[in-house]
């Protein structure tokens, strides 16, 4: 036996390595997920490479800024004044798209949702690349020490790029969208079809589990759904570029992403995400019990008619804490009851009292809970979440 | 000039310093991570794999050539996220003891002998790589003959380039 291992001394040594290579490679497979018995050989391995990689990209982004920051200005004159025409044009923009969002995050507000929001994100350079065509990833020249850590979201001003593989010190693994193992749920923007955006071998983009019967129009735009947890909701994902049906019962939607996956310099990693009600910008701060109030059904407002008598009164009155007010009751039998008539928008600072008539006895049920009594004669209580006022008349409502 | 060697004697068998033993293999695995982000097209040529086999055929020893393919390939395997730790290890292992095993009988000095050297084991490492991608890891990929053609040929014609600078840091034993 001794003589025909040192005979096939080369070929053992082969096997030997070949063997605990497969070992190795079996265990890896079996424990799915991050292998920690690996960590240490890719930390090394990063550890070696990706100081020169820094040190070539911080050269060059130095040479190239010394370059086009001092001596290659040429057309900037022009590029300066297209600019600002271009900033003109976007600040008519923004101002109507500020009225949407405000219009949108109110209407947020009434119905209780809560909004997503990237609070803090880390600029980081890519710095590399695993240099294989069948792993799609990147390197960033940040780490774990500026707060990167994985599974946090990789994205540029164009779309989402992938997700925080692995954060080392000062070094991160980037998995890029367009890797078979990467995945990311996905939303149409129009026809809001849900699937799930995946990489294939050839470093495409598709878009599975839409069903066949689904109309997918080429052009129409992706977005994350938010579904996986890891990408906010609403970041663009790319365009169909070409819609096939698939083997099963599946469309085969080709995607173009959306950020130049091949032409990555600069990234933002998001690395705090906050959960919060929206609150309009214009709001000013509000008691729990009038956000209570509003929130609970109420009667809209009558509109004005100078002709009823006084025990009905038409006109709005302010009334502080929004909460609902009886009056005195009438000989008639009935009562009049302040109550908030309409759900502060963000345009409406405090809410409108109009006065209802309701049932005797049912006065102080409707005062603590601001609910108008079904039996009263009254006109039918109706939720009112719609604003008194349209919001683009801000100046008329009581401040 | 023959291609096979007659007799042990014709053999040089060559040896490198530390320093370049280290800092080649390094600067190809980094040209192989760093290039690519620069020249998308970069990523068909195995700057690691032409070391190993650049090594393994001056050399000449199996034992050298397979112990180089397999740091060479763990340290690929480690740079590449999504893959475990050893596909390319293997393939590089037996990508190193096959060319140490071939320049112990041919002469791979010459420009048309490195060319199909490169050639065949581009072919044999890429067969390996996809086996066991395929075969133990479980991961789809797409073997086409046009691209694995391609790239052989784009890599043997680097490797002769590449080799030509490469023989300047030989030291004759």
């Amino acid at each position: 036996m001794e003589n025909l291992i040192s005979r096939y001394r080369n070929l053992t040594i082969l096997a030997v390595l070949l063997f605990g290579q497969v070992l190795g490679l079996a265990i890896q497979v079996k424990r799915s997920g991050e292998n920690t018995s690996t960590r240490l050989i890719r930390v090394w391995a990063v550890d070696m490479v990706t100081p020169l990689e820094k040190g070539i990209v911080s050269l060059e982004a130095g040479v190239g800024g010394l370059w086009h920051n001092y001596f290659y200005l040429r057309g900037v004159r022009q590029e300066n004044r297209e600019l600002k025409e271009k900033i003109q044009q976007m600040e008519i923009e923004r101002v109507r798209l500020n009225e949407d969002a405000e219009q949108a995050r109110r209407l947020q507000e009434l119905l209780g949702f809560k909004e997503q929001f990237i609070a803090k994100t880390v600029a980081a350079q890519v710095i590399g690349s695993s240099g294989s065509e069948q792993s799609r990833s990147i390197y960033i020249d940040k780490g774990s020490r500026d707060g990167i850590k994985p599974d946090m979201a990789v994205i540029t001003a164009d779309g989402i790029v992938g997700k925080v593989l692995r954060a080392f010190k000062s070094t991160s693994q980037v998995l890029l969208i367009n890797d078979q193992t990467s995945g990311v749920g996905a939303v149409l923007e129009k026809s809001r079809l849900q699937g799930v955006l995946r990489g294939t071998p050839a470093g495409e983009v598709v878009l599975e589990k839409v069903m066949t019967d689904e109309t997918v129009q080429p052009g129409e735009k992706l977005l994350t759904s938010g579904g996986d947890q890891i990408f906010p909701k609403g970041l663009p994902l790319g365009t169909i570029s070409k819609v096939s049906p698939g083997p099963d019962l599946f469309l085969n939607i080709r995607i173009k992403p959306s950020a130049q996956l091949s032409k990555l310099e600069e990234v933002l990693v998001i690395t705090q995400e906050e959960q919060r009600e929206p609150v309009s910008a214009d709001t000013q701060r509000v008691r729990a019990a009038d956000i209570l109030a509003q929130r609970l059904p109420s009667v809209p407002p009558k509109p004005a008619m100078p002709s009823i008598g006084p025990k009905v009164a038409s006109t709005t009155t302010a009334a502080p804490g929004g909460s609902a007010a009886a009056s005195a009751p009438e000989p008639g039998g009935a009562v009049t009851v302040t109550q908030k008539a309409v759900v502060k928008p963000a345009n409406v600072q405090k809410p409108a009292t109009v006065p209802v008539k309701v049932a005797p006895g049912a006065a102080n049920e409707a005062s603590d809970s601001g609910v108008a009594p079904a039996k009263s004669g009254a006109p039918p209580v109706q939720p009112t979440n719609q604003p008194a006022v349209p919001p683009s008349q801000p100046q008329d409502q009581p401040q | 000039m023959p291609i096979t060697y007659t007799s042990n004697e014709q053999i040089e068998v060559y040896r490198f310093s530390l320093p370049a033993a280290i800092l080649i293999p390094l600067l190809a695995v980094f040209l192989q991570a760093f290039v690519p982000l620069r020249l998308h097209f970069f990523s068909i040529f195995d700057l690691p794999l032409l070391v190993v086999i650049f090594f393994a055929v001056a050399r000449r020893s199996q034992v050298s050539g397979m112990l180089t393919g397999a740091v060479i390939g763990i340290l690929q395997d480690a740079l590449t996220p999504s893959m475990p730790i050893g596909v390319f290890g293997i393939a590089n292992t037996v990508v190193g003891y096959g060319a140490s095993s071939l320049g112990v009988k041919l002469d791979v000095e010459n420009t048309v002998s490195r060319l199909l050297v490169t050639l065949f084991f581009f072919g044999v490492h890429e067969v390996v790589y996809f086996s066991i991608a395929r075969g133990l890891v479980g991961l789809t990929l797409n073997w086409s003959w046009g691209h694995e053609l391609g790239s052989a040929f784009a890599n043997a014609v680097v490797a002769v380039g590449m080799f030509a600078v490469l023989d300047k840091f030989k030291q004759r034993t």
